[in-house]
């Protein structure tokens, strides 16, 4: 079992993340973290997929993508040449007895304050997945009341992009 | 020309090629009938009984002519009968084009009577599917279902019309039929390597499938056996591909496949698989599927490769550009040995073949071959008498047998065979069982409008015979809800309808109602007794590997 980030642009259609999750689900494919945005043309938005499985589940993955009309181009996204980042928004519970170390904490991966209130502390923290995980796993310590975690962005490093296809 | 949107969708339409439709009216669709009734000299539209059966008789046409079928609903249950018919299209790779009507955009998402979202229900069994915006973009979007549904794998290819765009009007300007995406052949160099593959192979084998009459790679097919001195085995969607009777044809593999294609496809050392998914009533138990044997695989689908079975070499190409290339890099074969080992397969499965006097499922079949043309299309349903048919049928054009290989949709022969003789012009042939033909008779209606000329065998065993040759042979003879026993009078049913009918229980009285049944004008029924325990053979258990393989069962059993 591998990790695996895959990117795909895709026609700017109606319900078209309805078709790229229908497949993923029917055919049973087993999905990490999905975003979806708009690109730098607005007729195309590019969904980041983030999946583990086998070498012949990545080719089956890529390849059915490659078989909805509104998919324009797929690229798998090596995780040494291209740069990736998640960003996450963090609530815990705001207690005089832990509040110094959430700070500090906060402090060692740089996670920003965006609320602070007598109850509680909002934090943003943007990093790779496994930064993201780490965090959590600190704030589990104290008392976590919500997370939201938009999953995975990512670009390949230098001038490349995505748009020619590759299968 | 200004046109309203149902204009436009029937003008299209014509302007595709598609003046033969299927379907069935309604309230969000009356428009286009409207339309239908006054292009009425250019376009032609068959009235079913059913709208499954319009969906299986626009698939009947399309696998008969390789043109996309065509069929028209409205919305709600309109839409939602075409669903099985669409899904069997859709597994056995038929180019197809659904328009449904639906409820005015404005009244979309709220429940309003007969609508439901077709689109959403059909995504996962169309290439893809549309809900039209505007009638601005009505004409473009037939015109790129049209091009999707015939290119590369084909398939069908939904369109949902909501009623008030059918209505607005906008400039219509007809344009030339689309063209399929172009061909390609696979890479170079994966030729190259599957071309070392095979020259090493002393005991290749050709196994083809539905992608053979997609592509019509046929010539090159046959050169291919030529060079390799190698044995042609199909899929039974690839039946029909080349005549039966050709001395490199094994006939079908599979689970009920001919005995020497099957032990043929498990003793190679090197199977060279065409146009074919290697589907599990095709390999059995996957571990033990011909581990003997290097395989290459060429299918225009890449995703088709390696999803089942992991290939030494695999392909995505078109298959006749594909062979084109690689028939060159190939050295001429002469494998005595391998022919020799061919030979004894096909004695071994004449010896297993059934020659039982009197009317048997086989000596049937053989009897209905006397009476076909060279042309003749043959549909089936599904089940028994369908395996018997792909066994025994002798075919010598392409595009002729039409069968529901990968959904098995019982009920699919009726609209199947009319969508055939309608397509070719030449009198078909159902052959069904008691069960599937129960399924959907009520399509005798219209081919009696209509004065289609089709024979229809229906083989009554009075069981569901598949099923209780499963229920015989792994579940103790419990035979739950498969023995029908109904009263049903086949004659005088087709009768009722308008259509003749005949009897038969012995070989004579069946070779007599043939006889009969091909000189009628419309359509004729041929009700042929089969004892309830014939079973189909060879069988290969469900997971089973071919040491497994049934040819016999023993007469105490029954």
């Amino acid at each position: 079992m591998n990790n695996f980030t895959i990117a795909v642009l895709v026609r700017n259609q109606f319900g078209v993340l309805n078709r790229v999750t229908s497949m993923f689900r029917r055919r049973r494919f087993n999905i990490n973290s999905l975003t979806v945005s708009e690109t730098e043309s607005p007729g195309l938005s590019r969904i980041t997929v983030s999946s583990s499985g086998l070498e012949t589940d990545k080719k089956q993955l890529i390849n059915q993508l490659y078989k909805l009309p509104d998919v324009c181009s797929i690229k798998e996204l090596d995780i040494t040449e291209s740069v990736t980042c998640e960003l996450m928004l963090i609530k815990v519970k705001n207690d005089p007895e832990s509040r110094a170390d959430v700070r500090d904490a906060a402090s060692a991966f740089g996670a920003k304050t965006l609320d602070y209130t007598r109850e509680s502390i909002i934090m943003r923290l943007t990093g790779t997945t496994r930064e993201l995980d780490a965090f959590t796993d600190l704030m589990r310590d104290y008392t976590i009341l919500e997370i939201c975690r938009t999953g995975i962005v990512s670009l390949e490093r230098g001038s490349t992009t995505i748009r020619k296809m590759e299968i | 020309m200004k046109l309203c949107g149902a204009d436009i969708i029937v003008r299209t339409l014509i302007e595709q090629g598609a003046t033969t439709v299927f379907g069935y009216p309604g309230g969000q669709i009356i428009n286009v009938y409207d339309s239908l009734y006054k292009y009425r000299d250019e376009i032609t539209h068959i009235l079913t009984a059913h709208e499954q059966g319009a969906t299986h008789a626009a698939d009947g046409f399309a696998r008969a002519t390789g043109k996309p079928g065509v069929v028209i609903a409205t919305s709600g249950p309109g839409a939602t009968n075409l669903v099985t018919g669409i899904a069997t299209a859709y597994l056995d790779s038929v180019p197809m084009i659904a328009i449904t009507g639906n409820v005015p955009t404005s009244q979309l998402g709220t429940d309003s009577f007969q609508e439901i979202d077709i689109t959403g229900i059909t995504l996962p069994i169309t290439k893809h599917n549309y809900v039209v915006g505007s009638v601005e973009e009505l004409a473009d979007t037939i015109r790129e279902a049209f091009r999707l549904a015939i290119s590369g794998r084909p398939g069908p290819v939904l369109i949902d019309v909501p009623k008030d765009i059918q209505i607005a009007q906008c400039e219509f300007t007809e344009q030339e039929p689309v063209t399929m995406e172009p061909r390609q052949a696979a890479k170079e160099i994966r030729i190259k390597d599957a071309a070392e593959c095979v020259n090493l192979s002393q005991k290749p084998f050709i196994y083809f499938g539905g992608g053979m009459l997609t592509s019509g790679a046929q010539e090159e097919l046959l050169q291919l056996a030529e060079l390799l001195d190698a044995p042609i085995g199909c899929s039974l969607m690839g039946i029909s591909a080349i005549p039966t009777d050709h001395p490199r044809f094994l006939g079908m593999q599979g689970m009920h496949g001919h005995y020497a294609c099957s032990m043929a496809m498990h003793r190679a050392d090197c199977i060279i698989a065409l146009g074919v998914r290697f589907n599990d009533r095709v390999t059995g138990n996957r571990a033990k599927f011909a581990t003997h044997a290097q395989i290459i695989h060429i299918d225009v689908d890449g995703a088709e490769l390696d999803k089942t079975v992991s290939a030494a070499h695999s392909m995505r190409g078109d298959l006749k550009l594909t062979l084109q290339k690689l028939i060159p890099l190939l050295s001429q074969k002469k494998l005595p040995d391998w022919r020799k080992t061919i030979e004894g397969l096909k004695a071994e499965e004449r010896r297993t073949l059934d020659n039982r006097p009197g009317l048997t499922p086989r000596s049937a079949i053989l009897t209905l071959n006397k009476y076909l043309g060279e042309n003749t299309p043959v549909a089936t349903d599904v089940g028994q008498h369908q395996m018997w048919a792909a066994q025994n049928l002798n075919f010598k054009t392409s595009r002729r047998f039409i069968s529901s290989g990968g959904l098995g949709t019982m009920g699919f022969g009726m609209g199947a065979a009319m969508g055939a003789a309608i397509g070719t012009g030449e009198r078909s042939v159902l052959v069904t069982g008691d069960g599937g033909f129960g399924m959907c008779l009520n399509e005798l209606a219209t081919a009696v409008t209509y004065h289609i000329p089709m024979v229809i065998l229906l083989m009554n065993n009075g069981v569901l015979g598949m099923v209780r040759q499963w229920q015989t042979l792994f579940f103790d003879k419990h035979y739950s809800n498969t023995v029908l026993d109904r009263k049903t009078d086949f004659v005088r049913l087709a009768e009722a309808f308008g259509a003749v009918g005949y009897h038969a229980e012995t070989p004579e009285q069946l070779d007599e109602a043939l006889k009969k049944a091909f000189s009628e004008n419309g359509p004729a029924l041929v009700e042929c007794m089969i004892d309830k325990d014939e079973f189909v053979l060879p069988m290969l258990p469900p997971g089973g590997s071919m040491d497994d393989i049934i040819t016999k069962v023993g007469e105490s059993d029954e």
